[in-house]
């Protein structure tokens, strides 16, 4: 370690003083281009002809207090469906990203399997798999046949499930083969090297795309709603309704994006340290 | 008993033979340099003794025990040889104990504190016992290339396999990965290196193969092989190492 003990010498201080003076202007700047834009935007929207219907119609106060609480407690359903779906996803893809990893002939059937569901459900829309699901398997008229809301998240789950094994089946192909050499020489059995080694390392590299992968799953969780679970969407719609005005949806969108932030903001957070890692 | 015995091993990658009937025997303590042109396979066959790679004829027995016979389970051989790779290979995302230490811990059955100690003191033979939390990427190429060495190291293998463990550093990190190896040679290991470094060659080497067309075609001690080669294609070799100015 060198410690410094000199003084900052003439031409540093400059530098800094002209650094701080450039620092200043942009932020002027800035806050001047962001204030003409703004104006204009409001002056454009609140100008236009049929401004006033569509704020009586989207807009109304009223409507958004008596909406908030039967929206809110919608929410509270997505936000545990979130979090349940999310965490079953991220290991049914891991677990399907593995067996497609096995090699040999025992394997066949295991492989051929975990390949063709990230084919199929990669294509199958979202949409078709909550109606088959929901409504079809219940008119098997099975026992033990689980509720419409369990079903609905089975369907997102399979479906996240397919995205993200080819996200982390990418990771574990990005390690370099020379790093599972090196592990197998110390005398690692191969589920060893696959879990120390590979997939620490392959799990950190994908991690921003696995994240974006949950915010996306976080707003889908609200397609659940097409088959009859009161979620945010549902309630919302609900209310809707009976008001013959569209503001629960607004309040309904507005909670969705409260709750995307915090995890949005993790997202870049991680990506933001993932690029760090790469260049430092 | 001979450590290393390779009878008759031959290798191909497609169509292509890279050994070629190749005889090899290592006795015990005894420390093997491989010299031989680029490609002439000096990896591939350390690569085939840690069974990284199948071989297509010939055996290779180890204290020995027939380990290419496909019964034998390749994790228990490995375990009990130690390879270094040119390129050190640490495992980025593991502290340099965490490194050391995850063969004893997971292969051995070590208990954490008894296998930290003894790759604390392992490091510390070697001056590095103040990098043991430092993440492999905060090291110079020298202190990974010596990290690497006592992971392969504290498994206590009977051969130590190492391949062109100097290729990829700097001059002046070179000698203190060379002093290592010398210091190692004293314990008694037994050892097969690859090098293009012949001074290194000259001191370690008990015995010198020099690797063409797939087999050993001439062997000896240094002084011999390096100095007095009997076979014209060594001698061409070697002058050629001298024109590049390596030797
Ligand atoms: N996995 C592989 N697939 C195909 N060919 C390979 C493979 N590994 C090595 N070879 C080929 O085998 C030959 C011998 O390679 P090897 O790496 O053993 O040579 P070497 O003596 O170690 O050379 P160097 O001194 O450059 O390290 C080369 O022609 C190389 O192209
Ligand atoms: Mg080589």
């Amino acid at each position: 370690m060198i410690t410094e003990d000199r003084p900052v010498s003439a031409a540093q201080r400059e530098r800094i003083a002209y650094r701080r003076r450039q620092t200043v202007r942009s932020v002027l700047i800035a806050a001047a281009s962001t204030g003409v834009l703004g104006i204009l935007l409001v002056v454009g929207v609140t100008g236009s002809p049929g401004w006033e219907r569509v704020r009586a119609s989207f807009l109304d106060g009223a409507v958004a207090r008596d909406a908030f609480p039967a929206v809110l407690n919608g929410l509270w359903l997505n936000l545990r469906l979130l979090v349940f779906c999310a965490v079953a996803a991220l290991a049914l893809g891991l677990l399907v990203a593995v067996l497609r990893t096995l090699r040999g002939p025992v394997f066949f059937p295991v492989r051929a399997l975990a390949t063709g569901y990230t084919y199929g459900f990669r294509g199958m829309p979202l949409i078709i798999v909550i109606y088959v699901l929901a409504f079809g398997v219940p008119g098997l008229r099975l026992q033990g046949t689980p509720s419409v809301l369990v079903l609905g998240g089975a369907a997102l789950v399979i479906t996240y499930g397919a995205y993200l094994a080819e996200v982390f089946r990418a990771g574990i192909e990005s390690v370099h083969p020379s790093q599972l050499a090196a592990a197998r020489s110390l005398g690692l059995t191969y589920r060893q090297t696959m879990r120390h080694v590979v997939l620490p390392q392959a799990v950190r590299r994908v991690a921003p795309p696995l994240l974006n992968d949950t915010v996306a799953l976080q707003k889908d969780v609200g397609l659940v709603s097409l088959a009859g679970p009161i979620d945010a969407v549902r309630a919302a719609q609900i209310t809707t309704a009976e008001h013959a005005n569209f503001t629960p949806y607004i309040v309904a969108g507005v909670l969705f994006v409260l709750l995307a932030i915090p995890l949005i903001a993790v997202t870049d957070w991680v990506t933001l340290r993932a690029a760090r890692r790469q260049t430092g | 008993m001979s450590v290393l015995e390779c009878r008759g091993v031959t290798k191909r990658f497609g169509g292509h033979t890279v050994l070629n009937h190749l005889d090899l025997t290592v006795a015990e303590h005894e420390v093997v340099v491989l010299i031989g042109a680029s490609g002439s396979g000096k990896s591939t066959l350390l690569r085939c003794v840690n069974l990284l790679e199948g071989i297509d004829d010939g055996t290779i027995h180890l204290d020995g025990e027939h380990i290419t016979d496909p019964r034998v389970n390749p994790d228990r051989v490995r375990q009990r040889i130690g390879i270094v790779f040119q390129a050190y290979n640490l495992f980025p995302h593991m502290t340099v104990l965490d490194n050391i230490t995850l063969a004893p811990r997971r292969v051995h059955r070590r208990d954490r504190a008894e296998a930290e100690a003894k790759a604390l003191d392992l490091l510390g033979r070697v001056g590095l016992a103040d990098r043991a939390r430092s993440y492999p990427d905060r090291l110079s190429g020298g202190q990974q290339q010596r990290v690497a060495i006592v992971r392969a190291l504290i498994n206590e293998p009977r051969l130590m396999l190492l391949d062109e463990v100097t290729s990829a550093l700097d001059p002046e990190l070179v000698g203190e990965v060379l002093t290592m190896i010398r210091d190692l040679k004293a314990t008694g290991m037994t050892m097969v290196l690859a090098t293009h470094e012949m001074g290194f060659a000259r001191q370690v080497a008990d015995r010198v193969c020099f690797l063409e067309g797939g087999a050993v075609l001439e062997s000896g001690p240094p002084e011999q092989v390096l100095g007095d080669p009997v076979q014209p294609r060594t001698r061409q070799f070697l002058r050629r190492i001298i024109e590049a100015g390596r030797l």
